[in-house]
């Protein structure tokens, strides 16, 4: 690194940046110092790079999905795969710029002030933010929330790896409770211009939230499965996010106890709800509605804010997975639970992880006693 | 009562630059260090000046807290320096050594004929108590304490660790010596940790403790790690560990009055030209082993007494540890590499992650050099992610993490007392967040000295 950077240098406020995109092209020569002389090749930078390989399949077919959801909105489907793809990526992209330039903006700046390396953490949050807002969101409403997801939900606490709630879950929180206009409703999710014509029997409403109605969209399981209807622009292909799930669970970045126990968790509660008749569809197809299957492989999973212990991480799935279906079965006015489970799965889990661990210090104390 | 342990979690690593099983040389240095700083909790006070000769096993240095703990010389010959660092740290007593091997005489013993106070004593004035690690906190035994048991580890499953076989086969009277002795010390049990991955052990033979068998990777030859499995260490106990080396120079001591702490010695590592043992002195200087390194300039390669997780870096004009029997020859990594972390393949290097390809190839060894691979971070990955490289049972990032924070209740409750550094190493070497792990127990192994003292 240039000299005027280090400290003590004219440009050193700029250190922290400099020396992330400088770290970003290279593995930095540093050596290690004290302990371990030699030390694993893998790095949180090749970590968390993965968990955005494993969403990009989610985010390429809601690109297209948002061309192909307003092709149908306004009767229109001459666009072929790549037409819809492209028509969708122009309106995703600025979600994307936004996301990154605001979040990323402010994770150097606290990064600076706290004169630490950039953490990569900000790398996977920014990319999830986008994939779970309606498309049409104003960006500059995206913009706040993102500042108040990374400053209130991660900065705060310390930055990457001290944060208790998964910031991009709390940008979508503090959009859904802000401006609620905009995250639900029928207006929302599908793409369309001010002054196209829309087809008959339009409805903008999410499967979810059809309530049985008819839509110009099919909602059967392979509709679900394959994703072909409206949603937040990267949630609702489950195909593409169990792509994404095996990448994560085959280099086990992500849990797969906190993946089965939350489809558990929605099978329990969803199965009772059958049972008691309260629910209008089979159980299984709780696993495809909303934002269940992303939240759960990749909301749920991160590991700051996921339950830290292997029976914690049990109790933490079951916990978000059986409150998504009780908000869905009981909350007329929310359609979706996911964030909301997440959310106070997020904040359980250190309570879950206290419980977990005390019982087995007082077990292991118990043994120690007989031996 | 033996024990046959299989212990599942632990992490292997396949360095490159295993000593072949031959002696190259015995090597008769110029120049001996004693050296106070390897013992945790030894506060040394001076027995000799500058010109003063000295016999192999004269007092040279003693613990100001327990004035009977001596640090002997290893060879005979005159103190030609008495080396200090900042504040004037003593950092070593040079000895030059005069070839002659001129011993002070203890007298043999017959070991079976002595009692504890007796073995005591002859252990202290010969310099071979310090020998004798007292856990909790990996200090030197206090003389004045009856510990619960005593522990040794047979082997080493560290990475390129001296093969115990050949080290010891040749030594096993002595050893057997070493045990008879020690039993005397303890109201408990000498348990003695075998290696069930090896076919059959030389110390298998030995009578007069217990023995028990592990199987498992890297740390299942830590002494601490099989404690923890025969025989937890709880909140009042009292251990103490010795290693084979310790219990060869004990047998030798009663069986020949003399001390002698030569030892084979496996020189390692990538940037070791023929890997093979040699028989050295402990504080023989590093440039002793200069063959083995040949021409590297020393700004370019890290000389470390002990193994690549848990020795010590020396450099070239540092010495070999008291309780080393190994020397690892490391380069700097100080290179960067291009877009490194993104390479999806990057065969040359290894990592026990699977986002690597490492574990395709469990037979390939791996040139690792002393490069951090990625920048420091907080804490990320679960603690489960570390804790499938420690067979203990412990929540690795929770003990870290207290020690980290200084709180004395959670360290306590996290096991500190069960743990040394040395085995959370594997923990620390596959960390993504580049976390000095064997700090921060130190770290917290410290602040309970302090705390208790």
């Amino acid at each position: 690194m240039n000299k005027i950077f280090e400290k003590g240098g004219k440009l050193y406020w700029l250190h922290s940046t400099v020396d992330a995109f400088e770290t970003f092209l290279h593995v930095p020569g540093t050596v290690t110092r004290k302990g371990s002389h030699v030390r694993d090749a893998i790095d949180l930078k090749r970590l968390l790079i993965l968990v955005v390989i494993a969403a990009a399949p989610a985010a390429l077919f809601g690109m297209w999905n948002v061309g192909y959801q307003h092709g149908l909105a306004v009767g229109d489907l001459r666009l072929n795969i790549l037409g819809n793809w492209w028509y969708g990526f122009l309106r995703v992209l600025p979600l994307f710029l936004v996301s990154y330039i605001v979040g990323l903006g402010i994770e150097f700046a606290s990064c600076q002030i706290r004169g630490e390396e950039v953490s990569e953490g900000y790398l996977v949050s920014g990319f999830f933010i986008p994939l779970i807002v309606p498309v049409d969101i104003p960006l500059w409403m995206l913009a706040l929330a993102v500042a108040f997801a990374v400053l209130i939900g991660k900065e705060v606490f310390g930055g990457t790896g001290m944060n208790i709630i998964n910031p991009a879950i709390l940008a979508r929180a503090f959009l859904f409770f802000s401006y609620p206009n905009y995250m639900s409703g029928s207006s929302c999710w599908i793409h369309v211009k001010p002054g196209e014509q829309l087809v008959d029997g339009f409805t903008g409403a999410t499967p979810l939230a059809l309530d049985g109605a008819s839509a110009q969209y099919g909602t059967g399981f392979w509709d679900l499965f394959i994703g072909t209807v409206p949603g937040s622009v990267g949630e609702t292909s489950v195909i593409a996010i169990l792509l994404g799930a095996a990448l994560l669970l085959w280099t086990g970045i992500a849990s797969w106890k906190i993946m089965l126990s939350g489809v558990l968790g929605v099978l329990f509660v969803g199965g009772l709800g059958d049972l008691a008749g309260i629910s209008t569809i089979p159980c299984y197809m709780q696993l495809l509605y909303g934002g269940f299957a992303f939240g759960i492989v990749f909301m749920a999973t991160d590991p700051v804010t996921s339950a830290q212990t292997e029976a914690g991480k049990w109790i933490y799935g079951f916990l978000i997975g059986a409150l998504c279906v009780l908000v869905r079965l009981f909350n007329p006015g929310y359609a979706e639970g996911m964030m909301l489970a997440i959310l106070f799965g997020n904040i359980m889990a250190p309570l879950i992880d206290h419980c977990v661990i005390s019982a087995h210090l007082s077990r292991k104390a118990k043994k120690l006693k007989t031996a | 009562m033996s024990q046959n342990f299989v212990l599942k979690k632990g992490l292997n690593i396949p360095i490159a630059g295993e000593a072949v099983p031959r002696v190259s040389k015995t090597i008769a240095p110029g120049i001996v260090a004693v050296q106070p700083t390897v013992f945790k909790g030894f506060l040394p006070r001076l027995l000799v000046g500058e010109g003063d000769p000295v016999l192999c096993g004269s007092p040279v240095l003693a613990d100001k807290k327990n004035p009977d703990i001596l640090l002997t010389a290893p060879v005979s010959g005159t103190v030609k320096a008495i080396v200090r660092g900042e504040k004037r740290k003593l950092l070593a007593i040079l000895i030059e050594a005069d070839g002659q091997r001129q011993g002070v005489d203890f007298g043999s013993k017959n070991v079976s004929a002595l009692d504890a106070a007796q073995v005591r004593q002859a252990l202290l004035e010969s310099g071979l108590w310090p020998f004798l690690i007292q856990r909790p906190y990996g200090i030197i035994a206090d003389p004045g304490l009856t510990p619960r048991d005593i522990f040794v580890s047979s082997f080493s499953t560290a990475p390129l660790a001296p093969d115990t076989a050949f080290c010891f086969g040749g030594e096993m009277p002595y050893i057997q010596t070493g045990i008879d002795a020690l039993a005397k010390l303890t109201s408990g049990q000498v348990h003695v940790g075998l290696d069930g991955n090896a076919s059959a052990s030389p110390f298998a033979a030995l009578r007069g403790c217990e023995l028990h068998s592990f199987r498992g990777k890297h740390p299942a030859g830590n002494v601490g790690v099989q404690i923890s499995h025969i025989a937890p260490i709880a909140k009042e106990d009292t251990v103490w560990t010795i290693s084979p080396i310790g219990l060869a120079a004990i047998g030798k001591l009663f069986a020949t009055g003399r001390l002698e702490l030569r030892r084979k010695v496996a020189v390692t590592g990538p940037m070791a030209i023929e890997p093979c043992y040699v028989e050295a002195l402990p504080g023989t200087p590093a440039d002793a082993f200069s063959p083995f390194y040949g021409n590297t300039p020393a700004a370019g390669l890290r000389v470390v007494s002990g193994d690549p997780l848990s020795g010590r870096s020396v450099g070239t004009d540092g010495y070999l540890g008291f309780f080393d029997n190994q020397i690892t020859l490391l380069k700097e990594g100080t290179e960067q590499e291009l877009l490194g972390w993104i390479n999806p393949i990057r065969a040359h290097q290894f990592s026990a992650d699977r986002s690597y390809f490492s574990w395709l190839m469990p037979k390939k060894k791996y040139a690792m050099d002393t490069n951090l691979h990625g920048g420091a971070r907080a804490f990320l990955m679960n603690d489960g992610y570390y804790a499938r490289v420690l067979p203990m049972d412990i929540y690795p990032v929770y003990l870290a993490k207290a020690c980290l924070a200084g709180e004395i209740d959670k360290m306590e409750k996290f096991g500190i007392y069960e743990v040394l550094p040395e085995d959370l190493a594997t923990c620390e070497f596959v960390d993504p967040s580049k976390n000095d792990i064997q700090a921060m127990i130190e770290q917290g192994i410290d602040l309970m000295l302090k705390e208790m003292a």
